[in-house]
């Protein structure tokens, strides 16, 4: 038995395993509120993959660290509800950020020679991998940068040993001899070159060509009750059971839309959870037709078979969703409808995402075209702009296969290699299916009626519902209402309004994460000789 | 022209077209304002939002005092969405020419009713200790305020609302002449109209002396508490003088949320709204110079927006010519000076005597570049 990793929270002793993550950390302490909202509401965490920026504590004095993206180290001391609330007079004197001593300021890296090579991979998931080891094995000087310090994505993420699947491109990603630039976050870019945030300081890229595997999070659309500590999104709730957090002995129910609900829902089973209850948005007639049409890819079949017998005797209801949630001593009360009758799941958790969106900011800042929530790509991968490339869901949701495929065509593309018929083919099928797929969960018009006015849409800033309605554009919502001007960029709430609302997303501006100034003062331009 | 009550249209609902909105609507005209995009959309939605009186000039000064005290005035009535704080400015002197610098400022703002301090080394470092060690002084002018730009146009916006002006957002006005403009193919007639539309004025009415000067702000996370004042260098003047070179200076403002908004940079280079990203290290390196904590900040965002500047550093305020007036050009004091450009603009549309000169600012005065 391994020691225990001790640390503090709020001054108290706690334990935990090594190698998990604070957050896990944290909530196998038992805590769920993390931090205080801009208006004193408790939060916890939502995404537990570092884009949503509920699960923000204070580490050793520094403000603001995502619980989710931080391994436990011994003696820290968290500080949980800390730093948030905003200051109602310049005498509220607070201590600064820098107070303490532990935390180096971040040094000049002039000296730091900047990374090159001829492919550049941004994104360590299946798509990311598959082009980092196609362009690779093509011959190309290939480096992959991933935030996560494990390649595998959010997918493949795992805490003790990988899946099979993902063994094999790990191993032939190592065997390939691809550079990989682990830890490490694109924060801005310009053409042929990326700027990149590792452990606080900054780190340029150069690329010849340039391979964007981004990925995808979830969807979250708000409705009463939505930011109560204990609701946690779909891949949220899998993201930290992958960290290590525990749901054993919990009460847990599974809402939302998308092939993920089955999955997580299974492997909370299987881990002890007492599964309450599915429910899934998409009525019962699209979700058989979509099973019906899964003869074409044998494979996921079997999956979906795999998940039933950890479900049986859980409620699983088709064509319902989460109305509200309400906390009542200690217990979530969900309110669900299926749009005829109304019934309530008492739970500890629950955990409701309604699918994914791709993460386009990087795309959409290099100024690829996109179209609706894709980038528009020809047969190769290839985006509006020469030489950058991109695969996975940033050219459709459309699961693991399809990531593949595209990271495949990408990283060979990319490399300059042809494109086989068998490949292009694959790659057309992976299409289809994706495209059936959305179809199959497509999300319901009620869903868009859920929020009242004082349910918040803007989780960082705590934006009421109502503040919408004197404006008509995300970016006019920005300067009047603050919502997507807080720490996740409108990573939240920016995919809520486009579907409530219809508005397509504000233009994109460096940095695409937090990223210390130190990061900013490093640049891009090339002066920084004379600077 | 109906004497008791004229029909105004204003263009650009941005903090100087909103303000006027309100004052023209207060003194009894009837008002319509015209946004192409929506209230507070263009150089407002980009500025700092420092109320800051300057002594550029004698006027700047005269503008800026009169107008930070209408701010003042109205502070207890603003609602919380505007973030209003009273956190004063520092001017920090990094020598001994900069203190002398400090000592002549003090003397002209103590002149003229303005109460300042003079802070020495000792003083500053209690005021805001995160400035580093060796710089000799400062002048506190505890009475500057800061405000959240945008929220201040839809303020002054919902006050005109209130006593009955219209406001359209998306309104482009493809051309304006002395009482009309042409919004969408169609001419809409009034008894005068007034270009406040900031750096966009000229295309409206050509022979308007204003080009669009870029700047670079950075917002980061917050930080309640690191800095209590506005903190701006007094090279600060020296950059914001030079009409030709790009130029940066220290300019960081604490916002009531305990973000810090760290500027400032100046060039002349059009439209062109891409992000300089060498100006922009080189203005956040200006400030760390200054402030060593600030590179372990996180940033949140980064912007750019186009301040309407004259060349002698005057906004253009008054009638152009007759059917046609101007509250335009304020380059970075249009949020500071927009309550006083109101107040004077309707003074000099009803007849009545403004409270500050109006010569230094009409728009057709002659003018020699200031530097």
């Amino acid at each position: 038995m391994t020691e225990p990793v001790r640390f503090t929270i709020d001054g108290r002793p706690a334990e935990a395993e090594p190698g998990v993550s604070l957050l896990a950390a944290l909530w196998n302490d038992g805590a769920r509120a993390l931090r205080s909202s801009v208006t004193g509401e408790a939060r916890g965490p939502l995404c537990g993959m570092g884009t949503c920026f509920e699960c923000r504590v204070t580490v050793d004095g520094q403000p603001h660290v995502r619980s989710c993206l931080t391994p436990v180290r011994h003696g820290m001391n968290v500080g949980l509800r800390t730093a948030s609330l905003p200051v109602e007079t310049t005498s509220t004197k607070a201590s600064p950020p820098g107070a303490s001593p532990s935390v180096d300021a971040p040094q000049r890296t002039e000296s730091v020679e900047p990374l090159e090579a001829q492919v550049v991979v941004v994104g360590g998931g299946p798509a990311g991998l598959a082009a980092a080891v196609h362009a690779a094995e093509a011959g190309a000087r290939t480096l992959l940068v991933d935030t996560y310090t494990q390649p595998g994505g959010q997918i493949w993420r795992h805490s003790v040993a990988p899946p099979i699947a993902a063994k094999h491109w790990i191993a032939r990603f190592v065997r390939a001899r691809v550079a990989p630039f682990v830890g490490a976050t694109v924060v801005d870019a310009v053409a042929g070159e990326l700027l990149v945030e590792h452990e606080g300081r900054p780190r340029r890229v150069r690329f010849d060509r340039l391979v964007l595997a981004t990925g995808a999070r979830e969807l979250f659309l708000p409705f009463p009750g939505w930011t109560l500590p204990g609701v946690v999104g779909v891949g949220g709730a899998q993201a930290m059971f992958k960290a290590r957090a525990r749901f054993t002995g919990q009460r847990v129910v599974v809402a939302g839309s998308g092939p993920l609900l089955v999955a997580v829902a299974a492997v909370l089973a299987k881990e002890g959870a007492r599964l309450v209850g599915l429910a899934e948005q998409a009525p019962l007639g699209r979700l058989t037709a979509f099973a019906a049409g899964l003869w074409r890819t044998p494979r996921k079949i079997a999956e979906g078979l795999g998940y039933g017998w950890c479900l049986a005797g859980v409620p699983c209801r088709a064509g319902a969703w989460v109305r509200e949630v309400e906390e009542k001593g200690g217990t979530l009360r969900a309110t669900l409808t299926d749009g005829r009758r109304t019934w309530t799941w008492d739970c500890d958790v629950l955990a409701c995402g309604y699918g994914l969106v791709p993460n386009l900011e990087l795309a959409r800042l290099l100024g690829c075209e996109t179209a609706g929530d894709r980038v528009v790509l020809d047969a190769a991968q290839q985006t509006s702009v020469p030489g950058i490339f991109a695969a996975g869901e940033l050219g459709g949701i459309a699961g693991v296969d399809h990531a593949l495929v595209t990271g495949a065509v990408a990283g060979l593309a990319a490399a300059g290699r042809p494109i086989s018929a068998a490949l292009a083919h694959r790659r057309a099928a992976e299409l289809a299916f994706g495209a059936r797929l959305s179809r199959a969960f497509a999300l319901r018009d009620e869903l868009r009626a859920l929020a009242r006015p004082d349910t918040p849409v803007c989780r960082c800033e705590d934006v009421a519902h109502s503040r919408f309605e004197t404006v008509a554009s995300a970016r006019e919502a920005k300067l009047a209402t603050r919502a997507g001007m807080g720490p996740c960029q409108g990573r939240v709430c920016g995919p809520a309004l486009a579907f409530l609302r219809g508005w397509p997303e504000d233009t994109i501006r460096p940095p695409l994460f937090p990223t210390p100034l130190a990061v900013i003062e490093d640049g891009l331009g090339d002066d920084r000789g004379q600077a | 022209m109906s004497a008791s009550s004229p029909y105004v249209i204003v263009v650009g609902a941005g903090v100087v077209g909103a303000a006027c909105a309100e004052a023209l609507t207060e003194a009894g005209c009837r008002v319509s304002v015209l946004d192409a995009v929506f209230p507070g959309a263009g150089v407002t939605g980009a500025a700092m939002g420092h109320l800051v009186v300057m002594d550029d000039s004698d006027a700047e000064f005269a503008l800026t005092s009169y107008s930070r005290r209408l701010w003042t005035e109205r502070a207890a009535a603003l609602p919380p969405e505007l973030e209003d704080e009273a956190c004063g400015t520092l001017w920090v002197a990094a020598d001994d020419e900069e203190l002398a610098h400090v000592q002549s400022k003090a003397a002209y703002y103590r002149e003229r009713g303005e109460a300042v301090e003079v802070l020495d080394r000792h003083a500053l470092r209690q005021a805001e200790p995160e400035l580093r060690a060796g710089l000799v002084g400062a002048l506190r002018v505890p009475a500057d305020r800061v405000v959240y730009p945008p929220a201040a146009a839809r303020h002054f916006l919902e006050r005109a609302r209130a006593e009955g002006a219209t406001v359209e957002a998306g309104a482009h006005v493809e051309e304006l002449a002395p009482g009309r403009v042409r919004c969408a193919g169609r001419w809409r007639e009034a008894d005068l109209v007034v270009n406040a539309a900031g750096p966009e004025a000229p295309r409206l009415t050509p022979g308007l002396p204003i080009v669009p000067r870029k700047g670079h702000l950075v917002i980061t996370d917050r930080y309640p508490g690191f800095l209590r004042h506005q903190v701006v260098e007094l090279g600060y003047l020296r950059s914001a003088h030079t009409l030709t070179r790009e130029s940066v200076a220290m300019n960081v403002q604490p916002r009531k949320t305990g973000q810090l908004l760290v500027g400032s940079s100046r060039e002349l280079v059009g439209w062109d709204a891409s992000l300089n990203r060498t100006l922009l290290a080189r203005m956040l390196r200006r400030a760390t110079e200054f402030i060593p904590g600030l590179p372990r900040l996180d940033a949140l965002r980064t912007w750019i927006g186009f301040r309407p500047a004259t060349p002698d550093k005057l906004p253009l305020v008054g009638m152009w010519e007759k059917g046609l007036w101007v509250a335009a050009g304020h380059e970075g004091l249009g949020v500071t000076t927009a309550p006083g450009t109101a107040r004077l603009l309707a003074d000099l549309v009803l007849g009545r005597t403004p409270a500050i000169d109006p010569a230094p600012f009409d728009p057709r005065r002659s003018m020699a570049a200031h530097d």
